[in-house]
C-alpha cells in the first residue's frame, strides 16, 4: 500500500497542469472576492480576470518547447496544447474586454460572469492537453456547463433563455454520444489512455473491422462534431448564437470550437492512426457538407448574428478540410486558422456590440444602413473583419485558408480544395451584402447609436492588429504551429 | 440458473423502461425509472461489482430520484399532458427499425464479450472490487477526479446565477 501512494505521488507533475491550475485559482478567488463587494461592481472582476489570463499566458509561454507529462499520462502540456491554450486565452481576454459595458447596458452587471469565462477557458485547456479520455471528457463538461449558463445569462430575455436551454438539452444529448463512444473504445482496448489505445489497436489488427471499434469511433466523432457545429450536427448553432449575449456568442464561436478541434485532432491522431483512411473518408464528406450547408443557408439570413452563426459553421467546414488532409501543413493550418478565426470573429462581434441600442440589439441588415458613415471607425473595422472572414489578402483569413487548402492539395485532395475555394466565393455574397448596407444605403431614421466605450475599442484595435499581423507576416506563427503538431 | 435470472431482470428493465415513457403521470414515470435503476444495480451485482451496485442504488435510485420527484411536485405537473404524439411516427419507427438492424448486426459480428486490459476477473477476485476502484480513483485517475470537483463548483455557481431572484 505504501509504494502505491509513492507511485501516485511520483506521477504528480504540477508543471503539466500549472497554467490551468492558476486560471482556476483566479476564478475561485474571484468568486470569493465577489462575496465581499456590493452588488453591481464588476470593474474589479474584469481586471482580476485579465490579470489571471495574462499570468496563465505567461506560464504557457515559458513552457513552450518543454513538454510536461504527468498524472499517469492523463495530461500532456506539450506544444500542441500550449498553442491551443494561447488561442483560448486570447479568446477569453478579448471577450472579457468587450463584455463589461455590454452587460451594464443590458442591465446585468453580475460579476459571476467572469469566473464562468475563466472556468470555461480552463476546461478548454484540459481538453487540449488531455491525453486520457477521462480528462478530455471532464474538460469538455467543465467548458460546456459554463457555456450553458453563459448562453442563458440574460434571464429576463426570452431568446437568451431559449439559447441556454436549447444548448443545454442538445449538448447533454451529444455528450451522451461522446461518452458512449468512449465506453465502447474502452471496452475494445481496455484502457482510457490515448496512446495505449493506439498501440493496442495497432497490435490487434483484427479489431480494426470489429463493429465495436467502428461504432466507438463514429460515436466519439459525433460528440466532437456536435461541439464543432459541423453539418449535420449544426442545428443548435444558429438559435444558440442568436439568443446568447453577443460577447458570449463571440466566445463560443472561437474558443470552445478550437478546444473541440484540439481534442478531436489528438484523439484521432493518437488512437485511430491505424484507421486513418476510414476517418478521413468520413470527414471528407462532412467537410463538404458543412461548407455547403453553412454558406448556402447564410445567404438567406437577414439577422447578422444568425448570418455569422452560419458563417461559423462554414468555417468549421474549412478547418475540417485541414483534418482530412492529415499532414503537417493541414494540421498546423488548423492551429493557425483557429487563432486567426479568433481575432476576426471576435472583432466582428465586438463591432456588433457597439452597433446595438439599449434593450434591443440592432442586428438586422436594415438596421446597419448607413452605419459606415455614422461611425467611420467601426465601419472600417467591420470591413476589415469581413474581408478576413472572406479570406482576402492581406488578412489573417487568407493566410489560414491558404495553408489549409495547401495541405489538402499536398495530400492529393484536389477536389476538396476546389470545393473549398468555390465555397469561399459563395461567402463573398453575404459578407459583401453587409458592406453594401453599411455604405450604400441611407439610414431610415436617425438612430441614437450607443457611445463607444474605451474597452470595446481596445478589443477591436487588438483584433485588427491580430488580423493584419497574421495576414502580413504569417510565417512566424506558422513556424510555431509546425512545431506544435505531432 | 444465472441466465434465467438475467432474462427475468431484463424483462423487468424493458417493461419499466417502456413505462417511463408511456405513463400518463410524471410521478408514475419517475417511479418506473427507480425500478429501472434498481434492475441495473442487479446487473452490477451479477457482474461481481457490488460497490457499483450500492452506488447505483444510493446515488441514482436514491438521491437523484428524490430530486426528480421534488422537481415534479414543486412544478405541480399534473396528468394534463395527455397529448398523443402521432406526428412523425413513420419516420421514428423507421429509424428505430434501422437501429435494431444495426444492433443485431453488431451483436452477430462483433466480438463483444472479451476481457482486455489490466483488470481481469482474477485481479478483481484477489484484490477486491472496492479496493480496485479506490486505487484507480486516487492514483491513475487522480487528475480527472480533481477536475470533477471543479465541474461541480461550476454547476453550483451556474445554478445560483440562473436561479437567484435578484442578481
Amino acid at each position: 500500500m505504501n509504494d502505491l501512494v509513492q507511485n501516485a505521488l511520483l506521477n504528480v507533475n504540477i508543471a503539466a497542469i500549472l497554467p490551468s491550475l492558476i486560471l482556476v485559482c483566479f476564478g475561485m478567488g474571484l468568486l470569493l472576492i465577489n462575496v465581499f463587494l456590493p452588488r453591481g461592481t464588476t470593474r474589479h472582476a474584469v481586471w482580476i480576470s485579465l490579470i489571471g489570463l495574462a499570468v496563465t499566458g505567461f506560464f504557457v509561454y515559458t513552457g513552450w518547447g518543454n513538454p510536461q507529462y504527468g498524472f499517469n499520462d492523463a495530461v500532456a502540456m506539450d506544444n500542441f496544447a500550449a498553442f491551443f491554450s494561447i488561442t483560448f486565452l486570447v479568446c477569453a481576454a478579448l471577450t472579457i474586454l468587450m463584455s463589461d459595458d455590454y452587460l451594464r447596458r443590458e442591465g446585468y452587471p453580475v460579476s459571476e460572469y467572469y469566473p464562468l469565462i475563466l472556468f470555461a477557458t480552463a476546461g478548454a485547456m484540459w481538453m487540449a492537453s488531455g491525453t486520457d479520455m477521462m480528462t478530455i471528457f471532464l474538460g469538455l463538461e467543465v467548458m460546456s456547463i459554463s457555456l450553458y449558463v453563459l448562453a442563458g445569462f440574460f434571464r429576463g430575455q426570452v431568446k437568451s433563455n431559449e439559447a441556454g436551454l436549447k444548448y443545454f438539452l442538445l449538448g447533454a444529448f451529444s455528450t451522451g454520444f461522446l461518452l458512449y463512444g468512449m465506453a465502447l473504445i474502452y471496452g475494445v482496448s481496455g484502457s482510457t489512455r490515448l496512446t495505449e489505445i493506439g498501440v493496442y489497436l495497432k497490435t490487434h489488427a483484427s479489431l480494426l473491422d470489429n463493429p465495436m471499434t467502428l461504432a466507438g469511433l463514429v460515436l466519439l466523432s459525433t460528440g466532437f462534431l456536435f461541439k464543432i457545429a459541423a453539418a449535420p450536427f449544426h442545428m443548435w448553432a444558429p438559435d444558440v448564437y442568436e439568443g446568447a449575449p453577443t460577447p458570449i456568442t463571440a466566445f463560443m464561436s472561437a474558443g470552445p470550437k478550437a478546444a473541440a478541434f484540439a481534442a478531436f485532432l489528438r484523439v484521432m491522431e493518437y488512437c485511430f492512426f491505424t484507421l486513418k483512411p476510414e476517418w478521413t473518408a468520413m470527414l471528407w464528406v462532412l467537410a463538404v457538407l458543412t461548407m455547403v450547408v453553412g454558406n448556402v443557408i447564410a445567404i438567406r439570413q437577414t439577422n447578422i448574428k444568425r448570418m455569422l452563426a452560419y458563417s461559423s459553421i462554414a468555417h468549421a467546414g474549412y478547418v475540417l478540410v485541414g483534418m482530412v488532409a492529415a499532414n503537417e501543413i493541414g494540421y498546423s493550418g488548423i492551429l493557425f486558422y483557429m487563432l486567426a478565426y479568433t481575432f476576426m470573429n471576435i472583432g466582428a462581434f465586438a463591432v456588433l456590440v457597439l452597433a446595438g441600442k439599449k434593450g434591443e440589439d440592432n442586428l438586422t441588415l436594415e438596421g446597419l444602413s448607413g452605419f459606415g458613415f455614422k461611425k467611420p471607425f467601426l465601419g472600417v473595422a467591420m470591413t476589415i473583419f469581413l474581408f478576413s472572414l472572406m479570406g482576402l489578402p492581406p488578412t489573417a483569413g487568407f493566410a489560414g485558408k491558404f495553408y489549409i487548402f495547401a495541405g489538402a492539395i499536398k495530400a492529393g485532395y484536389i477536389w476538396l480544395a476546389v470545393i473549398g475555394v468555390l465555397n469561399s466565393a459563395i461567402s463573398l455574397y453575404y459578407y459583401l451584402r453587409v458592406m453594401v448596407y453599411m455604405y450604400f444605403r441611407d439610414p431610415e431614421e436617425d438612430y441614437a447609436w450607443v457611445a463607444m466605450p474605451g474597452a470595446v475599442v481596445v478589443t477591436i484595435i487588438i483584433a485588427i492588429a491580430g488580423v493584419f499581423y497574421l495576414g502580413i507576416m504569417p510565417g512566424e506563427v506558422m513556424e510555431l504551429a509546425k512545431q506544435a503538431v505531432f | 440458473m444465472e441466465i434465467i435470472f438475467f432474462y427475468l431482470v431484463a424483462l423487468i428493465v424493458v417493461i419499466s423502461g417502456i413505462l417511463v415513457v408511456r405513463c400518463q403521470s410524471p410521478v408514475n414515470s419517475a417511479l418506473a425509472l427507480v425500478n429501472t435503476f434498481f434492475c441495473l444495480a442487479i446487473y452490477y451485482v451479477m457482474l461481481r461489482a457490488p460497490f457499483m451496485a450500492a452506488v447505483q442504488i444510493m446515488v441514482y435510485a436514491g438521491a437523484i430520484m428524490v430530486l426528480i420527484l421534488f422537481v415534479i411536485m414543486l412544478l405541480n405537473l399534473g396528468t394534463e399532458a395527455k397529448k398523443r404524439y402521432t406526428q412523425g411516427i413513420v419516420w421514428s419507427s423507421l429509424a428505430s427499425l434501422l437501429l435494431l438492424v444495426n444492433v443485431v448486426y453488431f451483436l452477430k459480428r462483433g466480438q463483444v464479450t472479451d476481457s482486455v486490459g489490466d483488470i481481469t476477473a482474477y485481479t478483481v477476485q484477489s484484490f477486491g472490487h472496492t479496493e480496485l476502484i479506490g486505487k484507480a480513483l486516487f492514483t491513475e485517475f487522480l487528475l480527472p477526479f480533481e477536475i470533477a470537483s471543479i465541474l461541480l463548483l461550476v454547476a453550483i455557481v451556474g445554478a445560483v446565477v440562473l436561479a437567484k431572484k435578484d442578481v
